[in-house]
């Protein structure tokens, strides 16, 4: 299991060191410094075995968290772990940096000690863990409450507190999509898919027992079959494969994988709830076509055209197109239809912005680029041209049916609660190679 | 609040204000100061004088100070033993607290004092909070029983609390069951023989209900530890896979990639006709793909799993090439990762997607991911023979690129592709020659070296290519030294005429003038086996190669096997067993998939995917310089045709030690009779060529042969030495000597005798051309230098295959011997029988034929006088220097022998031998389509007969 943890600045020096194993000496926090931190090259792997202690690290802006083993610990844990207590100690004080760790070091030592019992990771919900540890020192708690705090944090539902109450029952789900793409010159989809996660905020009073429903094909079908048959080309049409999904853990697994149907005691307030992914008929929002052609060494003339594809009722926002340059590029002009568009010889590239752009619309810039003659070998590589956009639909096509909310004890029902949805669809990794 | 002021007070005395602090009264001013020492203590500054302060401010009712106070606990009171026992009365009243949070972290904290005299005291108060009605105190004391153990594992035995510990899996809270396991596997991972997780369907199915309810964490550990049960048939494995599955959708990567360890290792035991397998296989896929979305140090080690996975079953992502494509701003650590997964994947399907990412990768930046490419279009070109072409035509772009490393790695795949798909690409040759001044990487020399020794025939300037490379031999690696020495010995054999003294000049540099034992065995073994027999010496090193393999770095199954057993793990990420990176017991013990149940099939064949029943392991390319790469240049490839023999030639017994081996080797599945080598203890394979001697094989028989002098009766008839070159025309050198043949090899013994008196060094020999194309198959062995008045006896292998001229008379040969004072020539005759090989008997039918159908001009008669033997015996004696009787006809007292002969340039000589009983005059008829030939072939017989 995991026998100490360290978090460096970026000039390496500790702001925290919690060992936890007696096989790892204080030396192993030097070892990490010199061989990673202060290593010349780039970083090769997030896992660095140094005299037979492994390292995991992750970054966090300049910030490195350092996990340290001598055994064979399960790998995909540490960095769960790892990411995890990011999250946590974000939700506690903000960014993760040296300074927000410094003011907060003896905050985040009482956490490690909590979370981390002799390297394996216990309760980790900022949610529960915010009850009992909180910075104020202890406060007179009765007998009730404490037992309360600790069988949340080891009971079957970690993630609630019992007796939570509002004034209002209100929910707010987000359907929040990634699209990726990668795009041959030619207009050649070479992959595309969709991440997507639903996020939601939940002020529910008491412990409601939620049931969330999309148009997933297999329910659909499944569906279709049992009642009558003559919709099943239209809800077909309707409905969208998904290749996977995961869950927060508050979501009755076992269930979804007998009756496939997503129910949950929600936590409190914001969480992921869960996660899919689908390549399947896919609406690419934009569709970008390159043109780049050499005259002669020293220019390049580059046009590049971008076509909205959505609804013209829809409108896309922070649209950003960034046309990468060659680095002996000595100067550029650039035209475009719309938007702003600058060289940026620090980013090697030409990004040209434009704030909205309504659907099955069409929009062009092009630029000349003069280079300096060098006598480098060595071809410019070319890298892709990338693209930032945000639109308000899931490019995936996944609708929220319904979200059903019961609360048994408290006499409040679905029909009480107020429900807010929306999509934001972005863009991930949205590449077109040139 | 701004706590980081802690971390900047630096200045001196700091301890002793430190210590006024601690011993205030003010609350407050305390708990600052304390947080100062913990600031310092983070440093690696030492704050252990201050250890009696600090614990004096443990009795406290403030949580937080008291949990800064046991931090600095647990850093120093190993250092300060005795002043910790202080501390112990705080801990045990604390575990009698009534608050469940000060108990579980004064038991907490105390498992974490590695003090001897603590942990006594430690044993009562973990004992109640095992038992504590508070489930949070349960499951923090369940993790102290591992410290404890790992502290004094006898205590912990003794106080009965692994009983106990066993007790928790069936607690009713979940998380208390989660931690009771992650103990217990860890205290059974330092006891393998233990039993101690009795893991039976019943605690299975306890552990299988927690799962459904704890945290993400605790359904890694109970996931963790169920991998390690073995089912007892298919249907208990099938139902603990059908509870494992619906964990496949947790958000937590490593739930998910424990609960995939669990599903493959007890996929082992499903039938494969079994439906639920097949569903089992295809709900796989999807959530390994997932992985690849997450953040990329966890996609690092998801694509080291997916590797293992892909290994042993390559069914489950065969269709999702795409999602290992590279993304432009992956770290360089993921796209390494990918590009391997790929070349794995890459099939007939989708090779050509593949081929086109490749391209484009080999135009990025990173050196190691662009060679990495590289590379791969070279084993996509091995692994799928449709693409072959493409590939080739791709890597000549991109050495036409000029980047060298690209140039390098590019030639260093070519090498495989060759090796696959021999006389197919050789057109490309020319283009690689032209980089040839570019190549500074070892691997890359080689390969080139490696090239122009295959292709030396279709290479012009192969000698010069390769003369250039012998300059600085002693500044180059191994790898291409050995590489050199095998490509120059090539060149030998296909052009032996130009290259003589480059095969000389590298053997010696080889042999003499190196440290490495690899390369001087290699440089004695090919210089052996040119001096013996360059016929054999052809047959092996040019041999057909092995075909290689269309999978490179395959893990070897066994390996694999564990390594799925780790999934999810260290061992899996660094691919290696744990006991090759965790010290001591832990985790020494070998994990093994279980075998499948049912039908009598054993564990599932480890061979990969489509590579079938075949029996041969697939030759793996191999990594330059390791043993096989030594074998594979060595080619010693079984299917040998002529037969190498043992013979002795060189004056070196160490050689003949060697050469035993060597022998052993070629002979193996050709050789006769195992015989009495075998009773020396040498590996012997007596050659059949040799079955007509006694048999006195092996390696010693060698050596018994040279040391006495006395030679094996081989049956062929050598002619007493006789005087070459007379002492007064060579300026005191003096040669005399005898032609043989031994077991198939012409061999010239010569005597040298020092006559001058000067030492005589650097000898060498040459023959000008002859009719029948003698020529030295090896240099001349003169090792030490000829001393006045001493006499060395020197054989020299003699080969036919050199150039060939029509002498005067027949048999002549022209010689030049030269030494460090001169070089002399002088000429001899040698018997034609020389030239008899051993399989020159005839077919009856055949012998008729031909009989008849040379013409009867060719005929020739002779007498030979005075034979006293009588037909058998005389066919006997002939037959020894390789004239064969093929029949034997008795008419009125005449037997009529009748004889074939073949001569090593393929001519047959046909006789007629009549024997009169009582008549010492035969009468010989001699038929050949070469009637020059017959004069000598007479004269043989005379010889042979008469002595």
């Amino acid at each position: 299991m995991i026998g100490g943890l360290f978090i460096y600045n970026h000039k390496g020096e500790v702001l925290i060191s919690r060992v936890y194993r007696d096989d790892i000496g204080r030396n192993a926090v030097d070892a990490f410094r010199v061989n990673v931190i202060h290593a010349r090259q780039q970083v090769r792997s997030p896992v660095t075995n140094i005299a037979r202690t492994s390292f995991f690290h992750v970054k966090r802006s300049n910030i490195w968290l350092a996990a340290v083993t001598k055994q064979n610990v399960n790998a995909a844990m540490v960095f769960e772990f790892l990411y995890k207590m990011c999250d946590v100690m974000t939700a506690y004080f903000g960014k993760i940096s040296e300074e927000n760790i410094k003011n907060n070091f003896v905050l985040i030592y009482e956490l490690l000690d909590e979370i981390l019992d002799f390297g394996y990771p216990q309760n980790s919900e900022t949610g529960a863990l915010k009850t009992f540890i909180t910075q104020q020192g202890i406060k007179s708690q009765t007998k009730e409450e404490q037992s309360q705090i600790t069988s949340q944090v080891t009971g079957q539902i970690g993630w609630r507190r019992e007796g939570i109450k509002y004034r209002r029952n209100e929910l707010f789900l987000d359907v929040l999509e990634s699209v990726n793409l990668l795009m041959s010159p030619q207009g050649q989809v070479l992959s595309a898919h969709v991440s997507g996660r639903v996020v939601m905020k939940s002020y529910l009073s008491g412990m409601p027992e939620c049931k969330f429903g999309m148009n997933d094909k297999i329910v659909i079908d499944k569906q279709g079959k049992g009642g009558t048959t003559d919709d099943t080309g239209k809800s077909g049409k309707q409905s969208i494969a998904i290749d996977d999904c995961t869950f927060h853990q508050c979501v009755r697994l076992s269930k979804f994988d007998s009756e496939r149907s997503i129910s949950f005691i929600p936590p409190d307030g914001e969480y992921e709830l869960m996660r899919y992914r689908t390549t399947k008929d896919i609406i690419l929002p934009f569709r970008v076509i390159p043109l780049v052609r050499e005259v002669g060494r020293t220019k390049l003339e580059v046009k590049v055209v971008i076509k909205s594809n959505f609804k013209p009722s829809l409108l896309a926002q922070k649209i950003e197109v960034r046309i990468p340059t060659p680095l002996n590029t000595s100067g550029v002009q650039v035209i475009c239809m719309k938007g702003k568009a600058k060289y940026k010889a620090s980013e090697n590239a030409i990004v040209w912005k434009i704030k909205r752009m309504a659907g099955m619309k069409e929009s062009q810039i092009s630029a000349e680029i003069e280079l300096l003659p060098t006598n480098d070998k060595k071809k410019w590589a070319r890298p892709p041209i990338s693209m930032n956009f945000e639109v308000p639909f899931a490019p995936s096509g996944l609708k929220v049916r319904y979200l059903k909310v019961f609360e048994p004890k408290l006499n409040y029902s679905d029909h009480d609660v107020i429900k807010w949805v929306r999509y934001i669809g972005r863009s991930g990794i949205y590449e077109t190679r040139c | 609040m701004t706590d980081s002021k802690y971390f900047t007070t630096t200045k001196k005395g700091e301890i002793f204000e430190l210590k006024a602090e601690l011993n205030s009264d003010k609350k407050e001013k305390k708990k600052e100061a304390v947080k100062k020492v913990i600031a310092s203590m983070t440093v690696g500054k030492d704050v252990s004088a201050l250890f009696p302060d600090v614990v004096n401010c443990m009795q406290t009712d403030n949580l937080e100070l008291k949990k800064l106070v046991y931090l600095y606990l647990m850093n120093y009171a190993k250092s300060q033993p005795d002043m910790a026992i202080m501390a112990v009365n705080t801990f045990v009243k604390d575990c009698e607290d009534p608050n469940p949070l000060i108990r579980a972290l004064a038991v907490r904290t105390m498992g974490c004092i590695r003090v001897d005299k603590i942990t006594e005291y430690l044993c009562e108060p973990l004992r109640k909070c095992l038992k504590d009605e508070d489930p949070y105190v349960r499951k923090t004391a369940a993790v102290c029983v591992a410290k404890l153990h790992d502290i004094n594992a006898q205590l912990v035995e003794d106080q009965g609390f692994l009983d106990t510990l066993k007790d928790l899996i069936s607690d009713s809270n979940p998380m208390v069951v989660a931690n009771a396991v992650a103990a217990l596997s860890e205290i059974a991972e330092s006891h393998p023989n233990s039993n101690l997780l009795d893991l039976n369907p019943q605690t299975i199915n306890k552990l299988l209900t927690a799962l459904n309810e704890c945290t993400e964490w605790g359904q890694i550990f109970i996931l963790d530890c169920l991998a390690n049960y073995t089912p007892r048939d298919d249907r208990e494995s099938q139902s603990i896979c059908e509870r494992v599955t619906p964990r496949l959708s947790h958000a937590n990567s490593a739930v998910v990639l424990s609960a995939v360890k669990v599903l493959m290792k007890f996929m082992e035991m499903l039938p494969k006709d079994l439906d639920y397998y097949g569903t089992l296989l295809k709900k796989l896929a999807p959530p390994l793909v997932t992985l690849l979305s997450a953040e990329p140090e966890l996609q690092y080690v998801a694509l080291r799993n997916i590797n293992l996975i892909v290994q042993k079953r390559p069914e489950i992502l065969k269709h999702e090439m795409k999602v290992f494509f590279v993304k432009y701003n992956d770290p360089i650590y993921v796209k390494l990762e990918k590009l391997d997964i790929m070349i794995r994947l890459a099939s007939q399907a989708n090779i050509a997607q593949v081929l086109a990412e490749l391209k484009e990768y080999a135009t990025e930046v990173d050196v190691d991911f662009v060679r990495k490419a590289v590379r791969a279009i070279g084993r996509c070109a091995i692994k799928v023979e449709q693409s072959a072409e493409r590939c080739v035509s791709t890597l000549l772009d991109l050495i036409q690129t000029k980047v060298n490393y690209v140039v390098q790695e590019a030639i260093v795949v070519i090498k495989d592709i060759f090796r696959k798909y021999p006389n197919k690409y050789e057109s490309v040759i020319a283009t690689l020659c032209e980089n040839l001044d570019s190549l500074d990487e070892p691997e890359a020399r080689a390969a080139m070296i490696w090239i122009v020794g295959e292709y030396a025939e279709r290479i012009d300037n192969a000698d010069e290519l390769l003369e250039s490379f012998l300059e600085g031999f002693h500044d180059e690696s191994t790898q291409v030294q050995l590489q050199l020495l095998t490509a120059i010995v090539k060149l030998f054999l296909k052009k032996p005429t130009e290259t003589q003294e480059l095969v000389q000049q590298v053997l010696s540099l080889a042999t003499q003038d190196s440290d490495n034992p690899d390369l001087r065995d290699r440089g004695y073994i090919y210089w052996r086996l040119l001096s013996t027999d360059p016929v054999a010496a052809k047959e092996v090193v040019l041999a057909e190669k092995p075909l290689i393999s269309e999978e490179t770095d395959l893990i070897e199954p066994t390996l694999l096997d564990e390594l799925i057993c780790h999934i999810g793990t260290l061992a899996s990420v660094y691919h290696k067993p744990p006991s090759a990176f965790v010290e001591g017991s832990r985790g020494v013990q070998h994990k093994r998939l279980p075998a499948r149940a049912g039908s009598g099939e054993s564990a599932e064949s480890p061979e990969v995917g489509q590579s079938g029943t075949s029996e041969a392991p697939p030759a793996v390319i191999p990594s330059q310089g390791d043993l096989l790469g030594d074998l594979l240049n060595l080619d010693l490839a079984p299917a040998t045709t002529t037969v190498p023999s043992v013979q002795p030639s060189m004056q070196m017994g160490a050689m003949d030690l060697l050469g035993g081996g060597l022998d052993s080797l070629l002979g193996g599945d050709i050789g006769g009779s195992p015989s009495m080598g075998a009773a020396l203890g040498a590996p012997a394979a007596m050659p059949a060529a040799l079955s007509n001697a006694p048999a006195v094989g092996g390696g010693l028989g060698d050596l018994f042969d040279l040391g006495g002098g006395v030679g094996m009766p081989t049956g062929f008839y050598v002619a007493p030495k006789t005087l070459f070159l007379p002492a007064m025309k060579a300026k005191g050198l003096e040669i005399s000597g005898t032609f043989a043949r031994r077991g198939g090899i012409i061999q010239m013994d010569l005597s040298l005798t020092n006559k001058a008196m000067s030492v005589m060094t650097d000898f060498a020999i040459q023959f000008n051309r002859n009719s029948f194309g003698l020529a030295p198959a090896g240099p001349l062995q003169v090792l030490t230098p000829l001393t006045p008045n001493q006499t060395i006896d020197v054989s020299l292998p003699l080969g036919t295959t050199g150039p060939v001229m029509k002498m005067e008379p027949l048999n002549n040969l022209q010689v030049a011997v030269k030494n460090n004072i001169d070089v002399f020539y002088f000429s001899c005759q040698y018997p034609l029988s020389l030239l008899f090989v051993e399989d020159g008997k005839m077919e009856r039918q055949v012998f008729l034929a031909t009989w008849k159908d040379i013409p009867n001009d060719n005929e020739a008669q002779f007498q030979i006088k005075d034979v006293h033997l009588n037909s058998d015996a005389a066919s006997n004696k002939l037959q020894g220097s390789n004239i064969f009787t093929i029949a034997k006809r008795t008419v009125d007292a005449q037997d009529m022998l009748y004889q074939s002969i073949k001569l090593t340039n393929g001519i047959w000589v046909l006789a007629e031998m009549r024997v009169q009983t009582g008549n010492p005059n035969y009468t010989l008829s001699i038929k050949c389509r070469a009637p020059e030939v017959s004069q000598f072939v007479y004269q043989c017989y005379e010889l042979v007969l008469k002595n």
